[in-house]
């Protein structure tokens, strides 16, 4: 240290002067050393000893019959019991095992904390490299295994050996395949046609625009995926079902809202897409593809829960916050002969979330 | 009287005083307060006309002197027109302390109500009388008594095509834009839950009878006071927020627990001599 004050203090210290080299091989500090060791409470009270001890030996018996208690509970307690609102099976299994797995680690904690060898040791680094001889050894070991093989003489094994695995790689890259078929156009259309009805989701019911009221959200699907009974009495089951009708479902869902008509400014080609007011519009949310149906009717305001991109249901869907880089693609609507709401085509363009094809 | 003279300031004479007072009113009371009560249900124009002189007092000065709202200078509504928001709308509204509201805000919080039920009733007859509009549901139009678990669960699949986007997987509600929120379900009357969906208050859309029935406007509610009372088999709830709460939970009272228990175990324990310092 005071070597150290020395030679800053000192204006000569400059490159070259052999007593500075000399100082970066010593310590700049005295090595303390460790500290002096204070025994524990335990180490100088035999009775204190034996009541750590004994509390230890409660923890691990008290976690043994914990772990009974978790058997007896698995048997005796039926599933559908309750307690305080909680399923009393799972509560009391959860119970008896965590605490005994609690136990059993604080045991050991105190165990080792109050009654095993307490004493500073140093342990010093050493080279992780092997010997020079275990080296030589390895080295001899293999370099026999290849000759004894004759992985090196027998050219013609060698080699088909190394063709083999070189084939094994081909599967590998045909399985690549399963990554695909390309999605091809059925991503860009949806089930809806003109004349299909727009009914009200879960149900079925078609719907008439009367019963649509200012600041009414219908949750709504194409006609096509429910049974339908006809006025006389017959029964026309839905097109679609299983896997297929959640494939088309999911690209099909829409919204339909009713919008007082001197709120919304539609594009000059969408005038004649809503009756009265009400307007229909994919329920995808051309982001990630969440369901979107979070409306606030007074401010026409269409809401991802996911994201939370906004979209104005009054102004064509457009974009006003969030991460959708398009406007909600819009369904033009009519109302059929029977006076139901109906679809006049399908989407103008792919619902849902972006995708290669789709540029 | 010298009796009460010699005995007028024994430490229970107050008492006595307060006690045949209160008791005297209370008399008085349940001698006329039937014969009144009877009187104002006689007729409808009666109620109307109790429900005006309410609304003139506790209503107008946001919604106007008839109901016709007022607008602000920059044409926003200060308090919206009432004409045709119908009986149903008022029994939610007035019914459950949103209204009358204490100041303009983002949303009217629920709060205990201003009005007893009676006066709640003559006011929803009086914006009722302004134009035609949903009227208060009768009570077996939401009684859910009796339904089967079919019926439960086809209204399970209703709360979950249309409620669950605002009001959460298990009615607990959820936040919107700007100070906004949809409020928890749970322990909502049902009454109400029926009213919201028939009127649509505030931001909520309207679900008319015409497009979800009566019927399943039921079933929804069956669903939701099923939820209320299930066991949750899956341990504490924590709001049944999702991700949020449970995070939460997890990372300041989960791992903050465990910083404390290393935070222990590495301090040496206890010694025989304190250290020298």
């Amino acid at each position: 240290m005071s070597d150290l004050t020395h030679s800053t203090g000192d204006g000569s210290a400059e490159n070259g002067d052999p007593s500075l080299l000399l100082r970066h091989n010593q310590e700049p500090y005295e090595n303390p050393g460790l500290p002096e060791h204070e025994p524990r409470m335990t180490d100088v009270d035999p009775k204190l000893e034996r009541r750590a001890e004994r509390q230890v030996a409660t923890m691990f018996g008290l976690a043994a019959l914990l772990a009974i208690a978790f058997c007896v509970a698995y048997f005796t307690i039926g599933e559908d019991t309750a307690i305080l609102g909680y399923g009393a099976l799972n509560a009391v299994l959860g119970f008896t095992l965590g605490l005994a797995l609690l136990l059993i680690g604080l045991g050991a904690i105190l165990w080792a904390k109050k009654l095993m060898v307490d004493q500073e040791l140093v342990e010093y680094r050493h080279s992780a490299a092997s010997t020079a001889e275990d080296t030589r050894e390895a080295v001899a070991a293999f370099e026999a295994g290849a000759r004894e093989s004759g992985f090196g003489r027998r050219k013609l094994l060698r080699n088909s050996l190394i063709g083999a695995l070189g084939m094994l790689g081909l599967p590998a890259i045909v399985l690549l395949r399963d990554l695909g078929p390309l999605p091809g156009a059925a991503l860009s259309g949806t089930v809806w046609r003109r004349g299909i009805r727009v009914v009200n989701d879960v149900a079925g019911t078609p719907i008439r625009p009367s019963e649509v009221q200012i600041g009414q959200l219908v949750n709504a699907e194409p006609s096509l995926f429910f049974a339908e009974r006809k006025p006389n009495g017959t029964v026309v089951p839905a097109q679609y079902e299983g896997a297929r009708l959640q494939v088309e479902k999911a690209k099909a869902a829409v919204i339909l809202v009713r919008i007082p008509p001197q709120d919304i400014t539609p594009y000059p080609q969408r005038r004649n897409w809503n009756v009265d007011g009400i307007l229909c519009y994919s329920k995808i949310c051309p982001h990630v593809g969440c369901p979107i149906s979070l409306w606030e009717q007074q401010t026409h305001h269409l809401l991802c829960p996911c994201h939370q991109s906004t979209f104005d249901l009054a102004d064509n869907g457009r974009v006003i916050f969030g991460p959708a880089a398009r406007s909600l693609p819009q369904l033009p609507l009519g109302v059929d002969r029977d006076g139901y709401l109906i679809a006049m085509s399908d989407f103008h363009e792919p619902v849902g979330p972006s995708y290669w094809e789709r540029g | 009287v010298r009796y009460l003279s010699t005995h007028r300031r024994h430490p229970l004479a107050g008492f006595l005083v307060v006690l045949f007072g209160l008791l005297l009113a209370g008399g008085l009371y349940s001698a006329f307060a039937p014969a009144l009560a009877g009187q104002s249900s006689t007729s409808d124009k009666q109620l109307i006309a109790q429900g005006r002189q309410l609304f003139v007092v506790g209503c107008s000065s946001c919604h106007g002197l008839s109901g016709e709202g007022v607008m602000t200078k920059d044409g926003t509504n200060y308090g919206p027109p009432l004409i045709g928001v119908g009986a149903a709308s008022v029994d939610f509204q007035v019914g459950t302390g949103r209204m009358p509201a204490v100041r303009p805000e983002a949303q009217m919080p629920q709060k205990p109500p201003a009005y007893d039920p009676q006066e709640v009733r003559a006011l929803a007859a009086y914006v009722a009388s302004l134009g035609p509009g949903p009227a208060i549901p009768s009570p077996n139009q939401y009684d859910i008594s009796g339904l089967s678990d079919h019926d439960i669960m086809e209204g399970g699949q209703f709360f979950r095509t249309n409620c669950t986007a605002c009001h959460n997987f298990a009615g607990a509600g959820g936040a919107l834009p700007g100070g906004k929120y949809a409020p928890p379900l749970r322990g909502v009357a049902p009454r109400y839950i029926y009213e919201a969906m028939l009127t649509g208050p505030q931001q909520m859309p309207v679900f008319s009878d015409g497009v979800l029935k009566p019927h399943e406007k039921r079933d929804i509610i069956a669903y939701i006071t099923r939820l209320t009372k299930q066991t949750s088999y899956g341990g504490a709830e924590l709001g049944s927020r999702g991700p949020v709460s449970e995070g939460l939970w997890g990372w300041t009272a989960g791992i903050g627990a465990l910083v404390c228990v290393a935070i222990w175990l590495a301090n040496s324990g206890a010694r025989a001599r304190k250290k020298q310092s």
